[in-house]
C-alpha cells in the first residue's frame, strides 16, 4: 500500500481503513461518484438532470416568455411554497411516515394568520399561526406515536378535519384579504439591488466555507479542484441570476420599477440551512435518520422513538405553516382552496423527485428544493408554451390543467420508480 | 476454575411468566478473559436468562453479583452502566447509517452540543483496529454495503466500544458462511484475550468446543451442567446434556426435575 498519510501505529496495520485516509484528485473523486451511481445511489442527480432538460426544452420552445426576467422571478415565487411544504413533508418522510394533510396544515396556518391580522398586530398574529401549525402537527404526531395509528390513516382523516377547520376560519367560501405589507412582501417583495448583491456574496462565502470544512473533515477525500469547480459554477450561476433579477422587470406601463431578488429566496435558503444543520450536525437529526432506518435498533440504542416521531410531526406542522404564510402572501389572501387541490401532492412529489425515499431513512432537505424546482417548472413552462399544433396532431393546449397534471403525474411516477429500483439495487 | 473470580454471577435465579416457570434456581457465572458458551434446546431458557442479565426482564428471586458485589439489574440501563453489552441475533443496526454512526447510535459524542464526528470516527477506527478487523475499507461505509460477517463485526465492535466488561453474543454465526464464521469466532476469541467476559449462545457444538473455555448447558429451565471445556469434552457429551439434561454422572438428577 502506498498509503503514507495515515498515522500508522503498531496496532493499526497499513491497509486497514485505507479509504479513510486516501487523498483524491478530481479524477478519483469523479470515479467515486460514477461508482456510487452504478451502485444505484442516484441521490439528487435525476432532479438536477430534469431541471436541465426542462429549462432547455421550455427555453428553446418559448425563449421570449420562459427565459424572461419577469418569469424567472415569478417562477421562484411559485416554487417557494411548494419547496417549503416539501421540506415539511421530508421531515416525516425521513421517518418512513407521511403527512397527507400538510397542505391543509398550511391552509389553516395561513387562514389563522390572515384572520388574526384583521384585528391583531403582526407579531402576535404570526405567533398565533405558528402555535396553531405546531399544535396541528403535534396532534398528528400524538396519534401516530402514542396512539399507534398509521400516519397514512391519521393524516387521511386530518385532510377532512383540517379542511373543515379552514372552511370555518374563512367563513364558508369567502376569502380573507391580507393588508399587512410585511406579509405581502414575504413572497411578492424584493430586496434592493445593493442588498441583493450583498446577500449573494455572503451566501457564496458561506457555501465556500462549508465546502472547505467538509473537505477538512473528510481527510482530503474531496479534492480542492472539485470544490473550486463547484464554487465557480455556483458563482457564475448566482451572478447571472442576480444580474437578471436586479434589472427592472416591470411592464413599460407600470407605475414603479420592479427589481432585486425576491425576499422569499433568502427565506427559503435560511430554512434550508437551519433544517440541514439540524439533520446533519445534531443528535436529534442523527436519531431521526436512525428511527427512519430501523426503529427497533434505535429503540434498543436507547433512543426515545415515540418522542422523535412526535417532534418530527410537530416540526412538519411548523414548516407547513410557514409554507401557508408563503401561499397566503403570494395572492395576498386566504380562501378555502389555500393549500388544497394539488399542493400536498406536489410537495410529496417534490421531496421524492429530489431523491428523498418514501421508505424512510434516506433524504436531504436540499432534495425538497431541487424537486420543488422540477415540479414548479412543469406548470410554469407549459403555461408559457400555450396552444401549439406540433407535428400536425391538431392544436394542443399545453397550458391547460389537464396537460399540467398529466406531466406532473408522470414526473412523480418516474421519480418513485427510480426510488424503488435503486432500493432493489442496493438491497 | 477456582483461580479466577467470576466477573458476573447469577445466583439462584427464578423467573415465571404466569404459570410457566421458565428459570429454576439458575446459577450462572461469567469469567473475565474466558468464553462461556450457553447451550440448550429451543425453549430451555437461554434467551430468558440473557434477558434477565441485561435487565430486560426482572427476576422473581435470586441475585446478581458483579465483580463480587451485589447489584440490581432492573433495566437495560443498569446493565449498560456496569459494562454489560448484548449483541442480538438481528444485530440491530441501521442500514442507512454508516459504521461510525451505528457504533455511536444513542450515545453520540458532542462538542458544543453538536456531533463530534472527528472524535467518533477515530474511536471507531481504533476499536476496529484493536479487534484486528481488516476487512473494512472505510468506517464511513454505510452498513447496507457490508457483508453479513462485517455487519456482525460492527455489531460486536459497537458492544466493545464502551469499555464493556461482559459481552453476550446471541448466535453470532447463525446466518454466516464458513469464512465469515471463522472471522467472527476469531473475533470472539480476541475479545476474551483482551480480558472481557464473553458469553456466546450457540447451537453449533463444534463451534462451542472450538471457541469456548467453559460451557453451561440448560435443560428445561435449569442449568444441567456448568463445566470447563477440555480436550476430552466431546460433541456427544454436550448433545446429551442438551437433549436429556444429563450425561454419565454429570447433569440433573431425576428427583430435581420432578
Amino acid at each position: 500500500m502506498s498509503d503514507t498519510t495515515s498515522s500508522t501505529s503498531e496496532s493499526q496495520v497499513v491497509g486497514d481503513f485505507a479509504l479513510d485516509s486516501v487523498k483524491k484528485d478530481l479524477r478519483g473523486s469523479l470515479g467515486d461518484t460514477v461508482a456510487r451511481l452504478k451502485d444505484g445511489q442516484l441521490g439528487s442527480l435525476p432532479a438536477i438532470l430534469a431541471i436541465v432538460v426542462l429549462v432547455t426544452l421550455f427555453g428553446s420552445v418559448s425563449p421570449d416568455s420562459f427565459l424572461s426576467k419577469i418569469n424567472l422571478a415569478n417562477f421562484l415565487e411559485q416554487a417557494s411554497s411548494v419547496i417549503v411544504i416539501a421540506m415539511a413533508v421530508s421531515f416525516v418522510l425521513l421517518l418512513g411516515e407521511i403527512d397527507l394533510a400538510a397542505g391543509f396544515t398550511a391552509g389553516v396556518a395561513g387562514a389563522v394568520l390572515a384572520t388574526r391580522l384583521q384585528n391583531w398586530p403582526l407579531v402576535p398574529s404570526i405567533l398565533a399561526a405558528a402555535v396553531v401549525a405546531i399544535a396541528l402537527g403535534t396532534f398528528t404526531g400524538f396519534m401516530v406515536a402514542k396512539v399507534g395509528i398509521p400516519s397514512f390513516v391519521v393524516t387521511l382523516a386530518n385532510v377532512l378535519l383540517f379542511q373543515g377547520i379552514l372552511l370555518q376560519l374563512v367563513k364558508n367560501g369567502g376569502s380573507v384579504r391580507i393588508e399587512n405589507q410585511i406579509i405581502k412582501d414575504l413572497v411578492g417583495g424584493n430586496m434592493t439591488p445593493t442588498v441583493s448583491w450583498i446577500f449573494v456574496i455572503v451566501a457564496l462565502v458561506l457555501l465556500g466555507l462549508s465546502m472547505f470544512r467538509k473537505q477538512r473533515v473528510s481527510h482530503g477525500a474531496i479534492p480542492t479542484s472539485l470544490i473550486l469547480l463547484k464554487l465557480g459554477l455556483a458563482t457564475a450561476g448566482a451572478v447571472i441570476f442576480t444580474t437578471m433579477l436586479n434589472q427592472n422587470r416591470a411592464f413599460a406601463s407600470a407605475p414603479a420599477p420592479i427589481r432585486g431578488i425576491p425576499y422569499v429566496i433568502p427565506l427559503v435558503l435560511i430554512l434550508l440551512l437551519v433544517m440541514t444543520f439540524v439533520l446533519n450536525r445534531t443528535r436529534y437529526g442523527r436519531h431521526l435518520y436512525a428511527v427512519g432506518g430501523n426503529p427497533e435498533a434505535a429503540r434498543r440504542a436507547g433512543i426515545n422513538v415515540a418522542r422523535i416521531r412526535l417532534t418530527a410531526f410537530a416540526v412538519c406542522g411548523l414548516l407547513a405553516g410557514i409554507g401557508g404564510a408563503f401561499l397566503a402572501s403570494r395572492v395576498n389572501s386566504v380562501d378555502p382552496n389555500t393549500g388544497a387541490n394539488d399542493t400536498l401532492l406536489l410537495a410529496v412529489g417534490a421531496a421524492v423527485i429530489g431523491g428523498t425515499s418514501l421508505f424512510g431513512g434516506k433524504g436531504r432537505m436540499l432534495n425538497a428544493v431541487l424537486g420543488g424546482f422540477v415540479l414548479a417548472l412543469i406548470p410554469n413552462g407549459l403555461t408559457l408554451v400555450g396552444k401549439r399544433s406540433p407535428l400536425g396532431f391538431g392544436e394542443i393546449d399545453f397550458g391547460s390543467s389537464g396537460t399540467k397534471f398529466i406531466c406532473a403525474g408522470l414526473a412523480l411516477l418516474a421519480a418513485s420508480s427510480v426510488d424503488a429500483l435503486s432500493r432493489k439495487r442496493t438491497a | 476454575m477456582t483461580e479466577d473470580a467470576p466477573i458476573l454471577e447469577a445466583i439462584g435465579i427464578n423467573k415465571s411468566f404466569g404459570p410457566v416457570h421458565v428459570l429454576h434456581d439458575v446459577d450462572f457465572a461469567v469469567y473475565p478473559g474466558k468464553v462461556t458458551a450457553l447451550i440448550g434446546d429451543n425453549g430451555a431458557g437461554k434467551s430468558t436468562l440473557v434477558k434477565t442479565i441485561t435487565g430486560i426482564y426482572g427476576t422473581d428471586s435470586g441475585e446478581f453479583r458483579f465483580e463480587g458485589e451485589r447489584v440490581d439489574l432492573d433495566s437495560p440501563k443498569d446493565a449498560a452502566g456496569l459494562g454489560i453489552e448484548v449483541v442480538y441475533q438481528d444485530l440491530a443496526l441501521c442500514e442507512n447509517l454508516d459504521i461510525v454512526q451505528n457504533m455511536f447510535l444513542g450515545r453520540e459524542r458532542t462538542k458544543n452540543r453538536l456531533l463530534d464526528e472527528g472524535s467518533m470516527e477515530q474511536a471507531a477506527r481504533d476499536t476496529l483496529a484493536s479487534l484486528s478487523v481488516r476487512t473494512v475499507k472505510s468506517v464511513r461505509q454505510s452498513v447496507s454495503s457490508l457483508s453479513g460477517g462485517q455487519r456482525q463485526t460492527v455489531a460486536i465492535a459497537k458492544a466493545v466500544l464502551w469499555n464493556s466488561k461482559v459481552v453476550l453474543l446471541d448466535e453470532p454465526t447463525a446466518a454466516l458462511g464458513v469464512a465469515q464464521t471463522r472471522q467472527v469466532l476469531d473475533l470472539v476469541r480476541r475479545l476474551a484475550d483482551q480480558g472481557l467476559g464473553v458469553v456466546i449462545i450457540s447451537h453449533n457444538m463444534n463451534e462451542v468446543l472450538e471457541v469456548s473455555d467453559r460451557v453451561a448447558a440448560m435443560y428445561l429451565g435449569r442449568i444441567a451442567a456448568d463445566v470447563a471445556v477440555t480436550k476430552d469434552t466431546t460433541r456427544e457429551f454436550l448433545v446429551e446434556l442438551i437433549t436429556s439434561g444429563r450425561s454419565g454422572d454429570v447433569g440433573i438428577t431425576e428427583e430435581a426435575t420432578l
